[in-house]
């Protein structure tokens, strides 16, 4: 177990340096931030401290070395738009970016298990092939169309939720969030709907297949032989074991949401680590660039060691296969 | 559904209770500051949000025109001095006293702000100021300087207390934002929300809210349904073609006034072959930009009343020069070209180009109101007079470069450009300097004049015309030279000035500013 | 093979039997016909600048300018007809998405099936690769590419393979490794036929199945990605509108009142989309052995 994981964090190790290195090399080839920053009313001799202070006259190798080394020391760099250091301003964003994710995923599990189940457990009927349809069609909508149409639906038309921003926060057991306010709800709960349609989708899809495939296990008929009421044979014996690949779907599929959320962050103006990234792409402002992706791919790099092990501590048989090999 | 309908008015009703007993009122901005620090980015939304907080010797009204801020009055002393007397009394936001040490300090401090992107070096270079006496200052140039005034609009003054060793960083947490304006600094949650509050102790118009929340709200369609829904009161920049749709609303109230922008067409008249012009077939072919007859052609087949009509929705005003009327050094004798297609094919076949020729025209898509459609709409008349247009618009980070610098030998890389001109400074010497001017890199003559029009007459009017201290006598220089720069050699084609509209809730008026700014001083409550 | 079909034809019955599936294909095959034949379908030729006239702009479908022209859907800000903009769009995106899902299918198969069949250090190294790459999601991709190399149609193409081709490839190694403990592998080797024959002509083809069922998924999945970073402005050039760069040209008319401008493309990539969706997702269940 140990040795796996040590081999994992070594090729983690590695996707980071490649991932960095493809970045800043790529991003230092596409047009420079001066022109866009420099008033237009300021004259050569300006244009030409400003590309000296921010270092963009040293050769490329140079400026990642210095990257690199400050990167060990936790300074990824300050950016060039808000002179901040670009650490800080993804960290100051990202709380609200975890915010979205996480009740996308609440909502998107509250609705997405039960509906994948019963389409699961009645394949056959209306209201199944019926579920089964609109979540191919949750799938297929693009992400910012639907945004769209719910800001205009509920928040212009009906008037029931804001439709932009973030709402008052709130405090609970030292965690400073806008989930713990009313009005901090009725603000994420159009973007956070949003995005959950998407995986909600999957999730039902998910259910369901593995709900089918269960059913037709030996194990349940042996229960069901056994009089064991129907409920029970659904509520313990299924759901349990649909929840092995759910469990570690959802780790990855959480991960997806806070890559997604980049779009949703847009369309709704939430002041999260997405819309940071947006803007950064468009300013050119590539210690900000660099610095995001390089947390969000260790990030991912983390969840998908977190999500391996746990599924080899949920799954028995992947562990009996380890032990063999 | 009902319950949640219930509760939802119900917190609404006590949210706007709350917003009615602390009269605060919420504004949509499009463009949320870089920074707090007023000296960190020489940046339109910087500046904006700057002028509620801190104080210039100098201010500027909704129409430009100079009025006593931290200075009380100035003049002339001599050839090369400026004498400014400063305002007596004024209190920081800290309690301390203003005087002429925090001038010094500001104006050491503006030229030296570390990893600044575009700093005020601009608008202090060459100039030395002294301090006479507590509230007496001098300014001595080399030359005389007759736009002293203007650039003492642009540096906001800081307190040589709160300031002392302050970063950029300690104003954006509001460590040292001590000012001298109408609204003290509160909090800024970057991406979120800005806050102020009213300052008791401003020395002049008492400040109409005791507290103003700024949000950043960048997409057009999200600003204004955050107006529609009543998460705002007030919003900025609103585009054009959601002006007919508010101005339906009855309780949405708009203001709207025209600016200091003209958004006109660099050509390329400096190459013999321009890298975006062929002949129809594809085949190389003397550069047409060169000749003024094309030029001329070209700006006759603009429908500047059609762009107006249906790109802008009305919301702009046809150009026929560098600055609408109102403004200073604005020649009398130029209007906006005609519309004449026929005379446009005439003058191409006089030059030598009876079927036309291949062009594509360049622009941003997001930085001027609706850029990439003026584009648009320029390339399909201009294929009715026989050019075939295309159009490549990009962000403006990589444009501005591409158009300055993207060529070979870091010369300009485009044949054809859609460009916009803000004249800061609020007359005509602004643009014409900046655009018309031939370009001299050492100077900081000419330094946008991407197409490199270059008239030795025009040059000379221009220079004498910034060192000419009398007013009406400048006037009357950039006239002439924007008349026989614009007017006799095309050397840039004007298409429209930009107008600017703001929309907020009923029972709130701002007053519409030329130089384009939201400041909440301009929001008036009836 | 999975699923044992003998003959096409049963094939066919078996999958004609779900109605919607039936009923998507045939949608599908028309937006296909209407995608490649857009120049000829299209009553305007939306990107012809000479003929668009920006006095035609922002009108209501169903209106007619002065020399009769019908816009049955309306037009967009330019003056561009809708109807005809959605044909040559849908062009574009199925094309951009086709295009790089058959080169993700090829770069993917030949690496799955490559590391099924020489095992080893080979296919460990390979198949981590692909393990790593499937753990990001396709957008952080996508955006690592745009934000390095710049926005533009040859670097959204190369982010949409690179999203793809890992799950081909997985695909492709996971079918080839049941095939090669098939007797026909080891009569071949017997023959001495070359490993690439091998690989390719006889393992491969029965892979496909599996790899068609990827391939409608992925290729929805990758129009439906486009779309989003045409959107965001990261995607295709305007001079090559797909229907993102449509919806998301369309966005700021949303509250004016010219919906046509936003809605239609936004339901014709939804069509398009969802059709390819649920003929996948019927062939996914049609070959799953585990269902059966």
């Amino acid at each position: 177990m140990t040795s796996y994981i040590f081999k994992r964090s070594l090729q983690s190790l590695l996707v980071l340096v490649i991932m960095s290195l493809i970045v800043f090399s790529g991003v230092n080839l596409v047009g420079d931030p001066v022109d866009m920053l420099v008033n237009p009313e300021a004259d050569q001799m300006e244009i030409e401290r400003v590309i000296k202070d921010l270092g963009l006259d040293k050769p490329i190798t140079e400026q990642y070395w210095y990257f690199v080394t400050n990167a060990f020391q936790g300074d990824l760099g300050r950016s060039f738009i808000f002179g901040e250091p670009a650490l800080k301003l993804i960290v100051q964003r990202m709380p609200a970016t975890i915010e979205l994710a996480l009740f996308s995923l609440f909502i998107a599990i509250i609705f997405g298990i039960p509906l994948g189940m019963y389409a699961g457990l009645k394949p056959n009927t209306r209201v199944s092939r019926t579920i089964m349809a609109s979540s191919i069609l949750g799938f297929s909508m693009p992400t910012f169309w639907v945004g769209i149409l719910l800001i205009m639906f509920f928040a212009v038309y009906l008037g029931w939720l804001p439709s932009t921003g973030r709402g008052e926060l709130g405090s609970f057991m030292g965690v400073q969030s806008s989930l713990f306010t009313l009005d901090g709800l009725s603000h994420v709960f159009l973007p956070a709907f949003n995005l959950a349609l998407f995986k909600m989708s999957s999730i039902i899809r998910l259910t369901r297949a593995g709900t089918r495939e269960i059913i037709l296990q030996d194990y349940i008929t042996f229960a069901r032989s056994k009089g064991i009421s129907e409920t029970r044979v659904v509520m313990v014996h299924v759901l349990r074991n649909i929840l092995i690949p759910i469990v570690t779907v959802i780790g990855l599929e959480f991960g997806s949401l806070i890559a997604f959320s980049t779009v949703t962050e847009t369309v709704f103006a939430w002041p999260g680590m997405g819309k940071l990234i947006i803007d950064s792409i468009y300013n050119l402002d590539r210690p900000v660039i660099v610095a995001y992706l390089l947390i969000i791919v260790t990030f991912f790099v983390f969840l998908n060691l977190f999500v391996d092990i746990l599924y080899s501590i949920l799954d028995p048989r992947v562990r009996v296969k380890e032990t063999r090999e | 559904m009902k319950l949640i309908r219930f509760f939802a008015i119900g917190f609404s009703a006590l949210f706007l209770s709350a917003n009615a007993i602390a009269d605060e009122v919420r504004v949509g901005l499009k463009s949320e500051p870089s920074s707090i620090d007023p000296h960190y980015h020489n940046l339109g939304p910087n500046n904006a949000f700057a002028t509620q907080i801190f104080s210039s010797l100098v201010g500027s009204d909704e129409n430009q025109q100079h009025y006593p801020d931290l200075a009380v009055s100035w003049k002339p002393i001599n050839d090369t001095t400026w004498e400014f007397k400063l305002r007596k009394g004024v209190k920081w936001h800290d309690g301390s006293s203003f005087t002429a040490d925090d001038v010094i300090f500001t104006v050491e401090r503006a030229q030296n702000v570390p990893n600044s992107p575009s700093s005020f070096v601009t608008y202090l270079k060459g100039k030395n100021f002294e301090k006479v006496d507590s509230h007496t200052i001098h300014i001595k140039t080399e030359k005389p300087y007759p736009l002293m005034p203007n650039d003492m609009t642009t540096v906001k003054i800081i307190s040589s207390k709160a300031g002392k060793g302050a970063s950029t960083e300690d104003y954006n947490s509001g460590k040292a934002t001590i000012g001298t304006g109408p609204y003290k600094f509160v909090e800024w949650v970057p991406g979120d929300r800005i806050v102020l509050e009213a300052n008791p102790n401003y020395f002049g118009d008492k400040a109409q809210y005791d507290r103003v929340i700024f949000k950043p709200i960048k997409a057009g369609p999200a600003r204004i349904s955050a107006l529609l829904a009543g998460d705002v009161d007030f919003i900025d920049n609103v585009p054009p073609l959601d002006v007919a749709r508010l101005k339906k609303e009855s309780d949405i109230e708009l203001s709207s006034g025209s600016s200091n922008r003209v958004i006109y067409l660099h050509m390329d008249q400096f190459r013999e072959a321009s890298p975006h012009i062929t002949a129809k077939d594809g085949g190389p072919i003397k550069n047409p930009l060169m000749d003024v007859r094309v030029r001329k052609a070209i700006s006759h087949a603009i429908n500047r009343d059609a762009i107006v009509a249906r790109v802008m929705e009305g919301i702009a005003v046809p150009a026929g020069q560098l600055l609408p009327k109102g403004f200073h050094g604005v020649s009398n004798k130029m209007k906006p070209l005609k519309y004449d297609p026929e005379l446009s094919k005439k003058l191409l076949a006089e030059a030598g180009y009876p079927n036309g020729f291949k062009m594509t025209i360049h622009g941003p898509n997001d930085r001027y109101i609706n850029d990439a459609k003026v584009a648009e709409a320029l390339a399909q008349m201009f294929n009715r007079i026989g050019i075939e247009a295309s159009v490549e618009t990009m962000t403006k980070a990589v444009y501005f470069k591409r158009a300055s610098r993207g060529g070979p030998n870091k010369s300009p890389e485009f044949s054809f450009m859609v460009l916009g001109w803000g004249a800061g400074s609020g007359e005509a010497s602004s643009p014409l300097k900046a655009l018309l001017h031939t370009y001299d890199k050492s100077k900081g003559l000419g330094a946008a004049n991407r197409g490199r029009h270059s008239d030795a007459k025009v040059d000379q009017l221009i220079q004498k015309a910034l060192a000419t201290v009398d007013s009406d006598a400048r006037g009357r220089l950039l006239a002439e030279a924007t008349e026989k720069a614009v007017g006799e050699n095309f050397g840039v084609i004007p298409v429209h000035y930009q107008v600017n509209t703001w929309a907020s809730k009923k029972g709130y008026k701002y007053i519409p500013r030329t130089d384009e700014r939201t400041i909440v001083m301009g929001l008036k409550k009836n | 093979m999975t699923g044992n079909f003998k003959r096409i034809s049963d094939f066919w019955t078996d999958f004609s039997a779900n109605k919607i599936a039936l009923i998507s294909l045939l949608i599908f095959f028309a937006i296909v016909f209407v995608a490649v034949f857009a120049p000829i379908v299209s009553p305007t030729n939306p990107y012809d600048l000479s003929s668009v006239d920006i006095m035609d702009s922002r009108l209501p479908p169903g209106s007619t300018n002065y020399s009769g022209q019908i816009f049955l859907l309306g037009t967009d800000g330019a003056g561009r007809d809708m109807l005809s903009s959605i044909f040559y769009g849908l062009r574009v995106s199925l094309g951009v998405g086709a295009l790089s899902g058959v080169i993700a299918l090829t770069i993917g198969s030949f690496f799955g099936v490559s590391a099924a069949f020489f095992r080893g250090k080979y296919e460990t190294i390979v198949m981590r690769i692909v393990d790593i790459q499937l753990s990001f999601p396709s957008i952080l991709v996508a955006l690592i590419i745009i934000a390095a190399f710049g926005k533009g149609i040859e670097k959204t193409m190369i982010a949409l393979i690179l999203v793809q081709w890992a799950y081909y490839a997985r695909t492709a190694r996971a079918s080839a490794l049941v095939e090669m403990n098939k007797e026909y592998i080891d009569a071949a080797r017997c023959l001495a036929f070359g490993n690439t024959r091998i690989m390719f002509k006889h393992i491969l083809p029965n892979c496909l199945a599996p790899l068609i069922v990827v391939g409608t998924l992925q290729t929805a999945h990758a129009i439906s990605l486009e779309a989003t970073l045409s959107f965001l402005g990261l995607g295709l050039p305007v001079t090559e509108p797909s229907l993102g760069l449509l919806i998301g040209n369309g966005f700021e008319y949303m509250y004016s009142g010219d919906f046509w401008i936003s809605i239609f493309p936004g339901v014709a990539l939804l069509i398009t989309v969802g059709s390819i969706n649920l003929v996948g997702d019927h062939l996914r269940d049609m070959f799953n052995p585990r269902l059966h």
